[in-house]
């Protein structure tokens, strides 16, 4: 089966700066692909250069197929109809992404007017359509207010509505949740989910919260400066890390229950792209690197049909956690 | 049982707001009769969303604001009027850190003399004995001499917030209220900050006011947990068993509401309605409105804390205390 979206050896530099280092990630229809990760390592990075986003200082390399068609280079006339048609984004501040000077009819109805053959009436019917899916009380009068007459998580229904507009088969979410208080965080993946059903779409979902991944997302993919170190299944991935740097993410998240432990927190910090070290860029902080580890950066290896991990040391770390999980 | 160092009784404070430039200003009830006691050595864990008066609460026991009504008292004394000498003289035993240090930092000061300025403003010490408190302290975080001459903008996140860390202990305080501390920092360096918090509060016998939206974080650090919302505390108990087992239907969601690794979203509460607004208080229970189990009563009557047996207290009509139990039962 063809996947919706393939990315192959994708890479970025910045003014000679490589921060994306060589990704390969696919999606099939409708599944939901967490990309987690610390801040600089890529992950939003990897999607803004997929759809021809980053600004002209970037060098971008690598494939990008939509539906096995290569969109990576791609004429600004076809990536302008794929940008919020097929594929639509939202970020963690999406008050920033409106305009405060226009209504929200305004703004729903230049995206439908983009991105669906619709006229006159059937625009304003769809708009309201589309506020009502998105959980806005009282969307025909609500249609005519500002941006700043809404709460932070109103905005952010708005961004999905807006998103919707266009019946995108993927939704690139960007930390949607971060900038939100925790229980409206909750109505806003609820929300995502269930609109990510009834409509099919498939979703990646980017966030730095281990939790809100692996509560939302069927594969996760963990990114490390600039590469995918770690690819598996939700639930496996949480249950039995590999990667070192994976072991180490879920070890320092504090248990919201049972016996409190001293956190295992990662030592030192992410590198600078500038001054990447050789071979694997986790070994300086790694307690299990070894001298391979500092020769030749890892690829991503298949451990099992449906998980890959970037590690030369995978067996030892694994032995490591059973080891520990025996203790 | 030690006893006290920091002692919060009936606190409150409001805020004047007009709405639009000639709308009328209404009351906004930030903060609404908060009582607290944390005691020496220990850490209280304050956690709400935006606008419960957590931060606001922090600022009150610290004296950088004066509560309307209610009294802080300080290892027995009662706060000094601020700006007078004896505040300046107390505030030196109380310190605070904030989310953001590099909004807390001089970007055009090489770290190390920001270390010291706490000192020379208490005018503690020779200038021989600033200096070497400067490496001790910069030990202390874990950073090296050579961090300290840097400037903020050279440093990492984490470790700015070491270096705020190092600032506050200058003074050698006894109490120290931080405010989201680690909430900007990304989950590796975030563990980081936490364990050496942790670890200095031990050594230096530090009382601490530990202000968070992070459940996960509150709890690892905190003895104590206090829940906020609109102002008032809905719930307080032991942090052990405060999350694992939470009475107050709005602790409940909270932590229902918290992602989980390893766990599907099935069976999550997810509370209906917006984020309270503290400009326009509901009457009754605060959290009436959203609350999946709200009865008449709920929308009147202002449910007082009070205490369901253990440490636990909680401010709900419908959870009630073992006292009430009997009570009934005769």
């Amino acid at each position: 089966m063809t996947p919706l979206i393939s990315i192959r050896d994708l890479s970025v530099a910045f003014n000679g700066v490589p921060v994306l280092r060589g990704v390969d990630l696919a999606l099939q229809k409708g599944e939901a692909l967490g990309l987690v990760g610390e801040s600089g390592s890529g992950k939003s990075v990897t999607w803004l250069a997929a759809l021809g986003l980053l600004p002209r200082n970037a060098r971008v390399s690598g494939s990008v197929r939509l539906d096995g068609r290569e969109i990576l280079g791609a004429p600004a006339a076809e990536l302008d109809r794929i940008r919020g048609g097929r594929v639509a984004m939202i970020f963690q501040d999406p008050a920033s992404a409106l305009n405060p000077v226009l209504t929200i009819r305004r703004q729903l109805c230049e995206s439908l007017a983009l991105h669906r053959d619709l006229s006159g009436g059937t625009v304003k019917a769809e708009a309201r359509r589309l506020l009502d899916l998105v959980g806005i009380p009282d969307a025909a009068r609500r249609l005519e207010a500002y941006p700043h007459e809404f709460s932070g998580g109103q905005v952010q229904r708005i961004m999905i509505a807006m998103a919707l507009a266009g019946n995108p088969d993927l939704l690139i979410a960007d930390e949607p949740t971060t900038a939100l208080d925790a229980t409206i965080q909750a109505q806003i993946l609820e929300l995502l989910s269930t609109i990510r059903h009834e409509m099919g779409m498939a979703m990646v979902l980017i966030s730095h919260d281990l939790g809100v991944v692996a509560e939302n997302c069927d594969r996760v993919a963990v990114m490390y400066a600039g590469r995918i170190v770690e690819e598996a299944p939700a639930n496996q991935l949480f249950a039995d890390p590999v990667h070192p740097y994976a072991q180490g993410l879920i070890g320092a998240l504090p248990p919201l229950d049972g016996p409190r432990r001293r956190l295992t927190a990662i030592p030192g910090t992410v590198p600078d792209p500038a001054s990447m070290p050789d071979g694997c860029a986790f070994a300086p902080r790694c307690a299990l690197a070894e001298a391979p580890c500092g020769r030749a950066a890892p690829t991503l290896a298949p451990i099992a049909a449906d998980r890959a991990v970037a590690c030369v040391r995978a067996e030892a770390s694994r032995r490591a956690l059973l080891g520990m999980a025996a203790e | 049982m030690s006893r006290p160092l920091v002692d919060v009784s009936a606190i409150s404070r409001s805020y004047s707001m007009r709405s639009g430039m000639f709308g009328r200003s209404a009351a906004v009830h930030a903060v609404d009769g908060v009582s607290l006691t944390i005691r020496k050595g220990e850490t209280l864990g304050l956690v709400g969303e935006s606008g419960s008066g957590k931060s606001t609460t922090g600022r009150i026991v610290l004296g950088l604001e004066p509560p309307d009504q209610g009294e802080v008292r300080f290892d027995g004394k009662p706060m000094a009027t601020p700006g007078t000498t004896a505040w300046r003289a107390q505030r030196a035993h109380m310190q605070m850190i904030f989310q953001d240090p590099l909004g807390a930092l001089d970007r055009r000061l090489p770290v190390a003399a920001q270390i010291r300025e706490p000192l020379d403003i208490h005018g503690l010490g020779t200038p021989l004995e600033r200096e070497e408190r400067v490496r001790e302290l910069l030990r202390a975080v874990e950073l090296t001499p050579a961090h300290g001459a840097r400037y903020p903008g050279a440093l990492s996140g984490g470790q700015r917030q070491r270096v705020v860390l190092a600032r506050a202990l200058a003074t050698k305080p006894d109490f120290l209220v931080c405010d989201e501390p680690v909430s900007a920092l990304d989950v590796s360096i975030q563990a980081q900050v936490v364990n050496l918090l942790a670890d200095l509060q031990a050594q230096l016998a530090l009382t601490l006011l530990f202000i968070s939206h992070d459940l996960r974080v509150v709890r690892q650090i905190s003895n104590v947990v206090a829940v906020m919302y609109l102002g008032r505390i809905v719930e307080i108990g032991c942090a052990d068993d405060l999350f694992a087992r939470p009475e107050h239907p709005y602790t409940q969601a909270l932590v229902s509401a918290s992602p989980a690794p390893g766990r599907r979203s099935a069976g999550r509460i997810v509370l209906a309605g917006d984020p309270p607004n503290p400009a326009a208080r509901p009457q009754g229970c605060a959290f009436h409105p959203r609350c999946p189990r709200a009865i008449a009563r709920c929308g009147s009557e202002v449910p007082a804390l009070s205490n369901v047996g253990g440490d636990r207290q909680v401010a709900c009509h419908l959870v009630t205390g073992p006292q009430v139990e009997t009570r009934d039962a005769a």
